[in-house]
């Protein structure tokens, strides 16, 4: 495992590897989408482009990421939501075969079947899904495996704070701590639940509360901050891996994009997103760790370079690759 | 040869549970009642004893959590039993089935593993209403991504059961209450049958010809098997030969079995518990309709399903929407003695 100067150096770099990855998406998504191209009284076609149906990109959610999965291990479980690329990428998913998945390659993830709301990578342990409030049944599911097979891997369920309302996040609760399961349950508070705000949709301020009815540790942390999200989730995850059960970590947020691309966000407060921009998480780490002696300028520069050329070659290599014949529709149903 | 003896289908089920779980430590059971209970309607009978509470897992009554882990764990490297317990519950839980269970392995393009058994019991006949009494086979084969094995007798509950737990996928295992072999619940004889102590498999995809015939064939399935058979006994008497055809396995289906029947018979009665329209019955004559240039019928397909009403609890309304032995009959004496089909003129 890292140290702890090398795992903020590498949260670092997979911040700026997702922040790139997040706003080239954006750029592409955009592609073969706009007038002129399309039907006259469209702004916007979503089924059009190299990269069709929705798309929610995680720009601002970083810090959530890449500070739990510092602490985890390729054989660790990690199932992600609808908005899932920044834990892909903080799992270690390859970007290439992910982003290939998204223009719907048969080099993808999935040869072309899944999308951007379905990555499944087997051999890094992570998934997700497209159903709030369904990464958490699985999770659950993992931990017990990991139980059974008496390894000490752990499982991580990530979920919006609007997921915490459905029945799936209390029945999921409730069995893990009941059956001291090896699971950290992950609850990204970006305060919208598409368009309604937190307080309109859940019963108390913080989700972590909740943890309490359950019987096990409830953790919140405030800021959306790569650190102390880091320094939060370590303990629960190393409860978890000695045996001690479940813990529910929430983590305040920020989402810098619409719910979907596409979206008018017609809901949220003109200003409210610049105001979030100011406080962007990614600026602040380097700030960090300039100050610690860990990463001067000319490292910084090498840094950010490195982690956005692998991107840049991952949307290329999506570009170029070929998409399945169509009959392919016809395979994998089962193995 | 191995000892055989007989076993009701719900020995057989457990039977079968227990050797997989013997040969394999990855295969385990979890669900509502299925450890001191042994499974509300036996399927996991004995089963706590043997293995204990780590392996027989008891748990809350949480479906949608438990179907979840049931999918994770596979994912993981286990192959989990779990238990529905009725049927009718899959609407508390339905997304982890369908949207995950049954999707992600085609949504990872073949690059996961669901090995899952998850069964349940089925069906009605003993008044205990709409919320308890359905069959949902063509709800669960409808959607692509599940296996479907209804099995009708013990033995081939034993070695459907094995086979599902061996295989990959995800199977729906539905067994119906009625052919259980229960002490509460009246059953039919022709479900407890013989079954070898060994291990052994029945395969997905093949149907069973339950009884030979040349003039009608009565497609159908779980419960309904033995109705059949006994209408065929009476149709006999009166010189109508039957074939009874025991799908077994709905996913896959065996489309050759009923088509090969069919065209020997000439006329197709399908008897199902579940509902009428855009079901089971409907797809079994589908297939017949579509063959029709190698089929040659006597007679327009007929079909005995529940009237597209949900289970009535009363006595005599549930016995007039679930096919008996003697609607069966009537409805397979109409059938032979309809005039012939005629080719429209060109």
């Amino acid at each position: 495992m890292r140290d702890r100067n090398e795992s903020l150096l590498w949260m670092y770099e997979r911040m700026v590897e997702i922040r790139h990855y997040e706003e080239t998406m954006a750029a592409v998504y955009l592609e073969g989408k706009l007038p002129p191209k399309i039907q006259k009284g469209l702004a916007f076609d979503i089924g059009s482009g190299p990269v069709p149906g929705e798309m929610h990109l995680s720009a601002g959610q970083e810090p959530v990421a890449v500070g739990v999965c510092a602490h985890l291990k390729k054989e660790d479980t990690v199932v992600g939501t609808h908005r899932p690329h920044h834990f892909a990428i903080a799992k270690g998913v390859p970007l290439q075969a992910m982003t290939a998945e998204m223009f719907g390659k048969a080099a993808g993830l999935g040869k072309g079947k899944g999308g951007h709301m379905h990555l499944f990578d087997p051999e890094n342990r992570f998934s997700c899904s497209g159903i709030i409030g369904a990464s958490l049944p699985p999770a659950c599911g993992a931990g017990l495996a990991a139980k059974k097979l008496g390894r000490d891997w752990v499982a991580v369920a990530f979920f919006g704070e609007g997921a915490a309302n459905q029945g799936s996040f209390h029945e999921s609760l409730n069995l893990a701590a009941l059956w001291k399961l090896p699971v950290l349950f992950v609850c990204e508070d970006n305060y919208w639940a598409i368009s309604v705000p937190k307080p309109e949709a859940t019963s108390i301020p913080k989700v972590s509360d909740r943890a309490a009815a359950y019987g096990m540790p409830g953790i919140h942390v405030a800021n959306n901050d790569a650190v102390e999200v880091f320094e939060a989730a370590g303990p629960a995850i190393e409860r978890a891996r000695r045996g001690q059960g479940p813990s529910l970590l929430e983590v305040r947020t920020d989402r810098y994009l619409g719910h979907f691309q596409g979206d008018a966000e017609v809901y949220r407060p003109k200003d409210e997103v610049s105001k979030l921009r100011a406080n962007d998480p990614i600026p602040r780490l380097a700030a960090q760790l300039k100050a610690q002696g860990l990463m001067d300028d000319a490292r910084r520069a090498q840094i950010d370079a490195r982690a956005k050329g692998r991107v840049d070659e991952a949307y290329a290599y999506a570009r170029a690759a070929e998409y399945p014949a169509p009959a392919d529709a016809l395979a994998d149903l089962f193995v | 040869m191995s000892e055989s003896r007989t076993l009701t289908m719900a020995q057989a089920i457990s039977e079968a549970i227990a050797q997989e779980m013997e040969r394999d430590p990855t295969v385990f059971v979890m669900g509502e009642d299925i450890g001191r209970y042994g499974g509300i309607f036996g399927a996991t009978g004995g089963l706590l004893d043997k293995f204990g509470k780590d392996r027989i897992m008891d748990t809350p009554i949480s479906e949608t959590a438990f179907i979840g882990a049931a999918t994770g764990a596979a994912a993981a490297g286990m192959r989990p039993i779990a238990e529905l317990m009725f049927v009718d519950f899959f609407g508390v839980c339905m997304d982890q089935i369908y949207n995950h269970l049954a999707k992600n392995t085609y949504m990872a393009g073949g690059n996961i593993r669901l090995p899952v058994v998850l069964m349940t019991a089925v069906g009605g006949g003993y008044n205990d209403a709409a919320q308890h009494s359905q069959c949902l086979f063509a709800t669960f084969a409808h959607m692509p991504g599940l296996k479907v094995v209804v099995p009708s007798n013990a033995y081939d509950a034993k070695g459907l059961m094995i086979q599902a737990i061996r295989d990959d996928n995800p199977v729906m295992f539905m067994f119906h209450k009625g052919i259980m072999g229960l002490p509460w619940m009246a059953y039919f004889e022709g479900s407890t049958t013989e079954v070898p102590q060994a291990p052994y498999t029945v395969p997905f995809g093949e149907a069973r010809t339950v009884r030979e015939g040349r003039d009608l064939t009565i497609v159908t399935l779980s419960q309904m098997v033995h109705k059949a058979a006994q209408a065929a006994a009476a149709l006999e008497r009166d010189g109508i030969d039957v074939e009874v055809i025991d799908l077994r396995t709905l996913v896959p289906l065996d489309r050759k079995a009923v088509l090969k029947s069919v065209a020997k018979t000439g006329r197709l009665l399908v008897a199902d518990e579940d509902y009428l329209s855009f079901g089971l019955s409907g797809e079994i004559a589908a297939i017949v309709a579509e063959n029709l240039d190698t089929v040659q019928l006597r007679a327009p397909v007929k079909r005995l399903a529940v009237p597209d009403v949900p289970i009535p609890y009363s006595r005599p309304l549930e016995r007039f929407v679930i096919p008996q032995v003697d609607s069966i009959v009537e409805a397979a004496r109409a059938l032979c003695s309809a005039p012939a089909v005629q080719a429209v003129p060109a």
